[in-house]
């Protein structure tokens, strides 16, 4: 993006430091001053609250692996030790328990706001490429981490996850072994969790950075999917979009504060404060909810390697996303067909959500089949062909303009 | 807000950033405390530090050697002509002066926290020059009451806080 700012260094040490290590240069021209589109809405404040996410779930995951022992003799009773005996950590425990969710919750406002407003389209494709490969970290991380307490649900998510694998042909079994590090999830599965569920946020870390790098390029997009056409389209990041964004992080807060102090084990299994049992399985076995409607997926499918290749599918068509939809025009707000798809989408995948909470059967099963096919409808079927045939509502000629005649269209 | 720029009076403005700094700045201490005070000792931990041992078994010139709060406890019965040498050096030039008798309650006991008060090694007792304990680390010598009398210690030997329960158990702690 053009940036009619540039930073100068207002005395000898900013001017020494600036040719050697242009530290304050970079904050002052990508954080502080960078043009950002003026009509950005508070969808568009996700991106700093999943960055406080991270690094909330890192500073407090960082503290519970100093009291957590990774032995499947230790495991269970050092989670119950940090509850009960560690200085607050029964708080740090349901910060980063309640903080996977509330990550989750972020990002899926996140993605779908960058589905309606088209945030993948030319020229931003690489950042919804890094984003998606951000989600699929998130959730490989979220997924060993619910491992680690060593409840019942811990035991038996990794046992039925794990045997997923063991659906592929021929390298299906001796691959499940290798991932198990035994014949079922033991120790040796515990501690290899453990050490990645250590690592795979600073890897995800990383990534945020190249996706902020990315975003850099082009800048942000906005609600009405125009590019910035100069210094009239835009505001100083600090601190227009810094104060807007603490703002919506601190009522993001309220929510969070809320499940952390009122309702801690709300969105967790009580089978968890069960100890793994390698010898009895729980009546009902259900994943963490962000992860249900990609279980409802795989149980939609009566053949067991369709299901898990359906499920992985269902992520990996994501990444395509930027080159399925054909429509030129980047807003949802001036699709008029496209917005009943997308409303349906989103629904649709709700009910996904509700159906991978419930027993397969009867009219859940064909619901679930139902919502599936519509799932992957919406991504190869509308997306490709509405872009063609839609008729686009009449498009501002510029951000200003856009903003300017909704004034008067409300005027009138 | 313009008319007020080129005067120094606070503005509505100030107060609000003010208060909403100073908002933020207790939060942020509020969070900070929890994650700090997760590093010091748990009440598990504070509940282990009182121990009860049975000295009934310790003859006479011999010594038991327990653990409290991780750190060994030398407990000795000393024999009367090892507290006579202890008495005897009461009033030489020691590097720590302490006398024998503010060091134990009963002097047929003596209790000391065995590490050395210069690296923290764990001295090894009725050895060195003065036969009470020598720390092979870096060679310093105690005397039968715990003192430093040659070596690069500082100070005595510590005493921990302890009570007789009964003739038979010693309350450490």
């Amino acid at each position: 993006m053009d940036t009619d700012y540039k930073y100068e260094p207002k005395n000898g040490l900013t001017r020494w430091l600036d040719s050697r290590l242009p530290l304050m240069r970079f904050t002052s021209e990508h954080v502080l001053q960078f043009p950002t589109p003026k009509n950005l809405n508070y969808f568009w404040t996700f991106g700093f609250i999943l960055t406080m996410c991270l690094v909330t779930q890192i500073i407090t995951g960082i503290i519970l692996a100093m009291h957590y022992a990774p032995s499947t003799l230790l495991a269970f009773d050092s989670v119950e030790h940090i509850m009960r005996n560690v200085n607050y950590g029964w708080l740090i425990r349901y910060i980063h328990s309640n903080g996977a969710s509330m990550f989750f919750l972020a990002v899926f406002i996140h993605m779908f706001r960058g589905l309606y407003y088209g945030s993948y389209k030319e020229p931003r494709e690489v950042i919804w490429i890094l984003g998606c490969i951000i989600y699929l970290l998130m959730i490989v991380t979220a997924f060993m981490g619910y491992v680690l307490p060593w409840g019942q649900m811990s035991f038996w998510g990794a046992t039925v996850i794990i045997n997923l694998v063991g659906t592929l042909p021929l390298i299906g079994e001796s691959l499940t072994q290798m991932l198990l590090g035994g014949f079922a999830v033991d120790n040796p599965t515990l501690n290899r969790f453990f050490s990645l569920h250590y690592l795979l946020p600073f890897i995800i870390f990383g990534v945020v950075l190249l996706h902020i790098w990315a975003l850099h390029v082009p800048g942000n997009n906005n609600p009405v999917g125009l590019s910035v056409q100069g210094k009239q389209d835009t505001v100083a990041f600090h601190p227009y979009y810094t104060v807007k964004d603490f703002f919506a992080y601190t009522v993001f807060l309220l929510l969070f504060c809320y499940f952390i102090f009122y309702n801690p084990n709300a969105l967790g299994h009580a089978d968890n404060y069960i100890e793994a049992d390698a010898m009895v399985t729980p009546a009902h076995i259900v994943p963490e909810w962000y992860l249900l409607p990609f279980y409802a997926i795989l149980r939609a499918v009566p053949d067991k390697l369709a299901g898990v290749l359906l499920m992985f599918g269902a992520i990996a068509v994501l990444f395509f996303l930027p080159w399925l939809d054909t429509a030129k025009v980047r807003s949802g707000r001036y699709r008029p067909v496209f917005r009943y798809f997308y409303v349906l989408f989103v629904i649709d995948c709700l009910i996904l959500g509700y159906l991978g909470a419930q027993v397969p059967e009867g009219i859940y099963l064909f619901l679930s089949r139902v919502t599936t096919i519509y799932y992957f409808a919406f991504f190869l079927l509308v997306l490709p062909i509405l872009g063609r045939i839609e008729k686009m509502k009449p498009m501002p000629i510029g951000i200003s303009n856009s903003e300017l005649s909704r004034d008067m269209v409300a005027a009138e | 807000m313009s008319d007020t720029l080129d005067d120094d009076k606070p503005t509505r403005r100030d107060f609000l950033y003010i208060t909403t700094g100073a908002f933020g700045l207790v939060g942020a201490a509020s969070v900070a405390w929890p994650l700090i005070d997760q590093l010091n000792p748990d009440a598990s931990v504070k509940a282990v530090s009182t121990i009860e041992v049975d000295i009934s078994s310790i003859e006479p010139g011999s010594f038991l050697k327990v653990a409290w709060r991780g750190k060994p406890i030398y407990i000795r019965r000393r024999t009367n002509e090892e507290i006579a040498d202890a008495e005897k050096d009461d009033n030489l030039n020691l590097p720590d002066p302490q006398k024998d008798m503010d060091r134990v309650q009963k002097k047929e006991w003596l209790v000391v926290v065995g590490v050395c008060t210069h690296l923290g090694c764990i001295p090894i007792a009725n050895q060195g020059e003065y036969e009470g304990w020598f720390c092979p680390c870096h060679g310093s010598h105690y005397d039968i009451s715990g003192r430093i009398r040659k070596g690069p210690a500082p100070t005595n030997l510590e005493v921990p806080p302890y009570e007789f329960v009964s003739d038979s158990l010693i309350k450490i702690g």
